[in-house]
């Protein structure tokens, strides 16, 4: 069993009511921090932890907090990413659902540590039910004393206010999400100036992940010293992993990053092992953004070591031969999946979360779906494949935000791991229509042969 | 002025001095020429403008004096201020002119290419774009988006097909009219320019948008299908006016006024009238003054002599009487761009082929 | 006409009292979700004209944020709208085969409303209930681990629902 931070007490029954919650000796950060730490220690604790912000980018929290700008007169902001909208991600849904106190005690301190007076928290519009979750949890907060004017007699002031989106991927990305929260279109913003300089309504502001502002909690408690000894090398603390795709136990888990991705996908304790008895034929381990790897690169990596689930090691390799960590989202495929049809559908979701707003990406990903589709249904021509991989890398690196790079990255893989199963779409189109491609060598350590 | 402080930016072995605050693509409009990296969504006059059509991405291989480090990816240099010490490769930069390739194609995959029968043909930045960098032939195979065309009123007519969603007209309305009516619907590849409700737009200086245009999304009705551009004569005038500057362009043919347009400069964008402010003119002085006898005409407009609207422009020209030697003092040149034989100030040991770069004073002084 | 109820201004202003002074602007998602929820389930122009007055801001300002979000539906829907994800993770889980069973037991097609107007099936990407594929939203909430038993039922579910409120 691996530490649990997070999700120790998320079983606990009733812990969504504040009773139980505080109980099981929450709220306690809040406590600690504002009666015994100025807001620069609390920076300076998250900065120890080593935290490295859970949305996908990896960036150490600690860093983000210590840009913010502080000019005289003008009020400061933190807002909650909780816009979760990452194909394979539904970690922060998981724990905003069970244990919905843990993010407002994180929301506390960390509009403490930033001086956020007030304090939204942007939540993707379909999660509807979870905004009453979240709204009676804020509201037991009230009359507990823990938000509203000079919280414990601390002299700070914070109210927390949920914000629905209504269905648009791309105010994942923090300056779309803000001009969302202005009441605009969610066009991410041209940077500089960055958030912690001019941010919602321009003024300084912080935007971070749920699982990141949850992970504050337990980082005050402990100190960010002993959470940092957590983990290992600069992945550091507990993550939470969104498992789905083809696997017994599709769920959320807490990791402490020392386990390997096999056990990971084998165990009892977390994934379970393939369903249905099948075997592994690819994984995407960090959102559907990330390059899909072969079973052969994802249990080993090309050196042939051991890959364990964190964040050097998922992408040791580079793009060449490994992935990366990202949000988390960990989508298992099986023998029998198609990995052209699968692209597809990715190719279909970024073209149709594009905001259209900068060129490569809106023409550039409605492309890709297109010739993605006609591989799939066997109308596609060889030079399709090379002309997607060209596709890709004019996309990539070229847009306003990373939506491109996101909708880019999985096709390439796809091309540079099972470009045989491409081609094979386009030698064998009837026959694809009936049949998949199977494993062929991508499996370790049976070798089976292409099409068989 | 004498004591503000200007910072040294290299754009392709060019360098100039621009004050803080400038970014790349002005500070390579200074310099001109090739070094200038085109811009279709960018307009200087507009606020928020830029960084949405990435043709203008440059690669930055020196972040500055203090920090040198090469930014890692290309940035759009309409919206990336210069720091001290900056050095930038535009042309020079193989990975730009990819990228802008790449750019042009995606442009040009939804675009009708319609020219032969598009107002804007003759003065089309996409047009000059997909000739300057982009490739022959499109990889494109399947449908391209269409839209119906939109009434905007009498004098607009939307043809958003052509569209490449620019924003420019958008922030014209915002930033020139009191009321917006038009703005951008949808999202993603079927984000296009509308009203929504169909509606006619009525703000005097609406009419702008039309000039700002960089394609013929928006086209002037009082001119559809009347002429091409490179069979009238731009001419300068103006009127006095009570809304507008009246500082105009006139495109004639013969007696007969064809199009009133603003005034614009060699980036194509409306130049500053001579009340110092950008020179927006009215629909009144743009839609309904086509007699000659409304204006006061000030001669010929300056035309480049690269652009299709001077075709024709020089029938009749007289050839200068003075041959070369005579201006030359009797001596006649072999080849005037020869500078390789001719020159006695470049060494003729410096080959300039070997150069990476286009060739500097500082490569002859070895 | 389109006119807020009393509670319904109460909870308009709740909304707009959360951002500061003259960002009013800031609500507009919200308010346009109260809307839609108020008046029929989509947002008819007469609704956002509404919208953008009770805000003071441009009509076309409504209009460009209504048809961005895919929440917001600027035609009519059925009473019961189907939102079935089929996203990569829900795909690998058999949702094509949920939405051709759909399909066929409504007599519809994506995009369409039944002829009685009870029924609208839309496809919708990736809502974030990868682990419990297949899946669609309806109304406020997520039904997952979707089979056509799971289909057959909720149809029935939606049907007595709506014969009792009638």
């Amino acid at each position: 069993m691996g530490v649990k931070l997070l999700l120790a007490k998320a079983h606990v029954e009733g812990i969504k009511n504040y009773d139980v919650y505080r109980r099981e000796g929450g709220y306690q950060s809040v406590e600690k921090a504002l009666k015994t730490m100025t807001p620069e220690a609390v920076v300076e604790e998250v900065k120890k932890s080593g935290l490295r912000g859970r949305g996908g980018a990896g960036f150490p929290t600690g860093m983000k907090w210590s840009f913010i700008a502080k000019p005289e007169g003008v009020p400061r902001h933190l807002v909650c990413n909780a816009d979760e909208s990452e194909p394979g991600t539904f970690k922060d849904r998981y724990l905003m659902e069970h244990i919905p106190h843990l993010l407002i005690e994180g929301l506390i301190v960390s509009s403490y540590a930033l001086g956020s007076n007030d304090t939204y928290i942007y939540i993707r519009g379909e999660y509807a039910w979870i905004v009453d979750i979240l709204e009676k949890a804020i509201a037991e907060a009230h009359q507990n004393g823990w938000l509203g004017k000079n919280i414990l007699g601390s002299g700070f002031d914070c109210n927390i206010h949920v914000q629905r989106g209504a269905g648009a991927y791309i105010c994942g990305e923090e300056t779309a999400l803000l001009e969302s929260l202005e009441g605009k279109r969610g066009n991410p913003r041209i940077k500089p100036p960055f958030p912690a300089v001019k941010g919602l309504w321009e003024r300084p502001t912080v935007v971070n992940n749920v699982e990141s502002l949850a992970a504050v909690v337990p980082i005050i408690n402990m100190g960010g010293e002993e959470y940092a000894k957590i983990g290992v090398g600069r992945s550091t603390g507990t993550k939470l992993i969104s498992a789905c795709g083809n696997i017994n136990k599709p769920g959320v888990y807490e990791i402490d990053m020392t386990i390997s991705v096999e056990e990971f996908i084998y165990s009892d304790e977390y994934c379970g092992g393939i369903k249905n008895g099948k075997r592994l034929k690819a994984c995407i381990p960090g959102g559907s953004s990330v390059p899909i790897l072969p079973a052969n690169l994802l249990l080993k990596t090309a050196k042939g070591e051991t890959r364990y689930m964190n964040y050097e090691s998922l992408s040791d390799g580079g793009f060449a031969t490994g992935s990366m960590m990202g949000s988390g989202g960990f989508i298992v495929l099986d023998e029998d999946q198609c990995i052209v049809k699968h692209t597809y559908t990715l190719a279909r979701f970024y073209r149709h979360e594009s905001c259209g707003q900068c060129s490569p990406c809106r023409e550039g990903t409605g492309w890709m779906e297109k010739l993605l589709l006609r591989l799939d249904k066997g109308e596609g021509k060889m030079s399709d494949i090379d002309l997607l991989w060209e596709i890709q890398s004019k996309i990539e690196g070229n847009t306003i935000c990373p939506l491109g790079d996101a909708a880019a990255w999985p096709v390439a893989a796809a091309i540079r791991h099972f470009r045989d199963e491409f081609e094979w779409h386009v030698l064998h189109p009837h026959e694809a229509q009936v049949r998949n491609f199977g494993l062929a060598h991508y499996a370790d350590p049976l070798q089976v042969p292409a099409g068989a | 002025m004498s004591d503000e402080i200007l910072l040294k930016v290299t754009i392709d072995n060019i360098t100039v001095e621009v004050p803080a605050g400038t970014t790349i693509l002005q500070a390579a409009r200074k310099i001109g020429g090739d070094v200038t990296p085109p811009a279709m969504c960018y307009y200087s006059k507009l606020q928020g403008s830029g960084g949405k059509c990435r043709t203008c991405l440059v690669e930055v291989s020196k972040g500055s004096e203090k920090d040198p480090r090469p930014m890692p990816k290309l940035v759009a240099s309409c919206r990336t201020t210069v720091m001290d010490g900056m050095e930038v490769k535009n042309i020079t930069s193989p990975r730009v002119l990819e990228a802008r390739a790449g750019v042009v194609e995606f442009l040009l995959l939804n675009h009708p290419l319609d020219c032969p029968i598009c107002d804007q043909a003759g003065e089309c930045h996409l047009q000059d774009l997909s000739y300057e960098h982009g490739k022959q032939g499109s990889r494109y195979e399947f449908q391209k988006r269409t839209f119906k065309k939109v009434d905007l009123g009498d004098y607009i007519q939307l043809h958003m097909t052509r569209c490449i969603l620019c924003y420019r007209c958008v922030f014209t309305a915002d930033q020139l009219s009191p009321k917006r009516e038009h703005g951008v619907l949808d999202r993603g590849d079927h984000a296009q320019i509308a009203t929504f409700i169909q509606k006619n737009l009525h703000n005097e200086f609406i009419g702008n948008v039309i000039d700002v245009c960089p394609v013929g999304a928006l086209t002037d009705k009082t001119f559809r299908f009347k002429n091409r551009v490179w069979f009238t004569k731009p001419v300068n005038a103006h009127r006095h006016c009570d809304k507008c500057c009246g500082e105009v362009q006139l495109w004639l043919r013969g007696d007969e006024v064809f199009r009133v347009t603003a005034r614009k400069d060699e980036w194509g964008e409306i130049k500053e009238a001579s009340n110092g402010k950008t020179g927006w003119i009215c629909n009144e002085c743009r839609f309904e003054k086509k007699n000659l006898a409304d204006w006061i005409i000030e001669g010929p407009t300056n035309v480049n002599r690269h652009s299709v609207i001077s075709q024709n422009k020089y029938v009749g020209l007289v050839k200068p009487t003075e041959t070369f030697p005579k201006i030359m003092k009797g001596r006649n040149p072999k080849l005037l761009m020869d500078i390789h034989s001719v020159s006695e100030v470049n060494k003729p040991n410096i080959h300039l082929s070997q150069l990476e770069r286009p060739a500097h004073s500082t490569d002859f002084n070895q | 006409m389109v006119q807020f109820s009393e509670q319904q201004m109460q909870e308009f202003n709740r909304l707009v009292k959360r951002y500061p002074e003259g960002k009013q602007k800031s609500a507009l998602l919200p308010v346009l979700h109260l809307a839609q929820e108020s008046f029929g389930g989509w947002l008819s122009v007469e609704t956002m004209d509404y919208v953008a007055n009770l805000l003071h801001l441009e009509p076309i300002e409504v209009y460009e944020v209504a048809t961005f979000y895919s929440m917001f539906n600027t035609q009519p829907v059925g009473k019961y709208m189907f939102e079935v994800c089929q996203t990569g993770p829900c795909m690998l889980n058999g949702s094509d085969d949920i939405i051709a069973y759909i399909k066929e037991k409504l007599g519809i097609n994506v995009g369409e409303t039944t002829p009685d107007g009870m029924f609208t099936l839309k496809t919708v990407e990736c809502l974030g209930a990868c682990g419990y594929a297949p899946m669609m939203q309806l109304g406020k909430h997520y039904r997952e681990h979707l089979t056509k038993e799971k289909v057959d039922a909720i149809i029935e579910e939606c049907r007595n629902n709506a014969a009792r409120n009638n």
